[in-house]
């Protein structure tokens, strides 16, 4: 499927005209179809699936974890780590059980990360892909605990960790411990590091809070996809605290590349081969082809 | 739980925040003696968020960091209220990897209510700041105490107190979020922060049942002589103990601590 370059500058959604999805469309009246918030044409479904769930103006829909782990990882080479481990409510906080079984019952994860061993284009790695889906992938204790565990794991076995991430911060219905467990995760990060070990992230929409701040910024080489955002605190928030209009792309992929803090912005289409290679570059790992 | 917890955690908050509690300032004036500043991060700028330099304490040299609110308003905007900017934690984190380089004790004073959140502030990478001062923080090779004397505010406050001990004042509170933010977000409705402070188990004392501090510092006597005097006195006794430590397992045992932090049930499917 031919790819047009992600050529644009994304808006921030808080920008008159971003991200408002207006249905303006003649779309194909058989086929069911979705809008792209983007260029608002009505993107196919079988287009949408086929082109890994981005348009073809570039603009990137969002993509749950088991999906990116079928799209990243070699056919049948994953195999997952703590499935099916469950969050308690540590804190009695009001509601918070509800809320975990609802969330379990929607989304079909149990928790807001996925962790396993896997093959990418034959390179044996870690890999942790956390789930939108999952209460906007935000860490808890089961998160951090499966993200340190899968780090350790890795150590023993001598791997490179390759990691996904999307979050809206620390739970907060697991107070200060969700807190604690960017201390946790990062600790891991370092020995993993100091073993000599290489720890790539892709950074996805959105990737904010306590997340950012711990082992989103910890790679070794971190990329992101196109237009995510990428921030400490939101965008709201900013301008509510601030009353100052935001910039143009502000707080966008493209915008944190262009200050320093992403190394490459990777778009799907190329990105699982970007990512075999760099693996392969760090593992002593000869030039393919 | 009765009523009259409900109002008690939030009552803490409001005490944390209290204009008039000593700041990190204080805390410097009246433990360490012969106090030399240190500004700037040598990349971008100074930020006075984030107070920093050497000085004794009983005698031997550390390394003090602490975030200041101000004590006055005309201070408290020269702090930018306690909110550091990347630059502060770049500072923070310069100034500790100099005292690692030297083997001088760090102490750490934690008071605030986040990091700051602007413009500016993401565009110079407030995350990877932060991120890399735990990191840092985590592996640094020489003692370390971070006391939350205020408000401890989400990753803001955790990147100065990742030590090898945290103590937190009677009245400190220490928090992934503002009650406020808590109750507005989960409950669309920011009035409902005393339930969200009790909620979120903030307190000093909720934080030692759950082992995210070692110790509680009693506050009847705060900001007396005699209050300063018994911190020091503890501060001394404890860095005698963790100087005392082979460095490499004073750094595994940090690791530990805060690797054995929120581990929960991972005994298989359900």
């Amino acid at each position: 499927m031919p790819f047009i370059e992600f050529l644009f500058k994304p808006k921030n959604e808080l920008e008159k005209g971003g991200r408002q999805s207006v249905q303006i469309a003649s779309a194909d009246e058989n086929e069911p179809s979705k809008p792209c918030p983007n260029c608002r044409k009505m993107v196919p479904l079988s287009q949408l699936w086929a082109n890994h769930n981005t348009c073809e103006c570039g603009y990137h829909f969002r993509m749950n974890a088991r999906q990116r782990i079928n799209f990243i990882c070699d056919t049948d080479t994953f195999s997952e780590w703590d499935a099916g481990v469950v969050s308690r409510d540590i804190l009695d906080f009001p509601g918070y059980i509800t809320k975990l079984e609802n969330t379990r019952n929607a989304c079909g994860e149990s928790e807001a990360v996925i962790c396993g061993r896997a093959k990418i284009e034959g390179e044996d790695c870690c890999i942790f892909v956390m789930e939108p889906y999952f209460m906007m992938g935000s860490m808890g204790t089961v998160v951090g605990e499966k993200i340190t565990r899968t780090f350790e794991r890795a150590m023993e076995l001598g791997l490179p960790v390759v990691g996904y991430t999307v979050s809206g911060g620390a739970r907060m219905q697991e107070g200060i411990l969700s807190l604690m467990q960017m201390a946790k995760t990062s600790g891991a990060v370092k020995r993993h590091s100091d073993a000599g070990l290489f720890y790539l992230t892709v950074i996805t929409d959105p990737t904010t809070g306590g997340v950012t701040a711990s082992f989103a910024m910890e790679g070794d080489v971190i990329l992101a996809e196109p237009g995510a955002l990428i921030g400490f605190a939101g965008p709201r928030v900013i301008e509510q605290t601030t009353r100052k209009k935001l910039p143009a792309g502000f707080q966008k992929a493209e915008f944190v590349m262009e200050h320093g803090f992403v190394d490459a912005i990777v778009p799907r289409s190329t990105q699982k081969a970007t990512i075999a290679q760099l693996l392969r570059m760090h593992t002593g790992g000869e030039r393919v082809g | 739980m009765a009523k009259n917890t409900v109002s008690k955690a939030y009552d803490r908050v409001k005490l944390a925040r209290q204009n008039g509690r000593p700041t990190g300032v204080d805390y410097i004036e009246n433990i360490i003696t012969d106090f030399i500043e240190l500004h700037g991060d040598r990349n971008y700028a100074d930020d006075e968020a984030i107070v920093g330099g050497i000085g004794y304490l009983d005698g031997k040299p550390v390394t003090v960091v602490a975030i200041e609110k101000g004590r006055n308003s005309k201070e408290r905007v020269a702090h930018n209220f306690g909110a550091p900017h990347p630059e502060g934690y770049r500072k923070a984190l310069r100034l500790m990897k100099q005292a690692e380089k030297f083997r001088r004790p760090v102490i750490c004073l934690v008071d605030t209510s986040g990091a700051y959140c602007g413009i500016g502030a993401e565009e110079r990478g407030q995350g990877q700041a932060i991120a890399q001062c735990i990191v840092e923080m985590m592996a640094l090779k020489t003692p370390s105490v971070s006391i939350l004397i205020g408000e401890g505010g989400s990753g803001g406050a955790l990147a100065l107190a990742v030590a090898d001990r945290v103590w937190m004042l009677e009245n400190a509170v220490y928090s992934a979020i503002s009650p406020e933010g808590c109750a507005s977000i989960l409950w669309k409705d920011s009035s409902k922060a005393e339930e969200a402070a009790e909620s979120l188990k903030l307190t000093a004392s909720d934080a030692l049942a759950l082992g995210v501090i070692e110790e509680i510092i009693p506050e009847q006597e705060l900001g007396k002589e005699s209050f300063y005097e018994k911190l020091r006195v503890k501060l001394s006794r404890e860095f005698r103990e963790l100087t005392s430590m082979d460095v490499d397992q004073l750094v595994q045992h940090r690791f530990e601590r805060f690797r054995n932090l929120g581990v929960p049930d991972m005994g298989g499917k359900k």
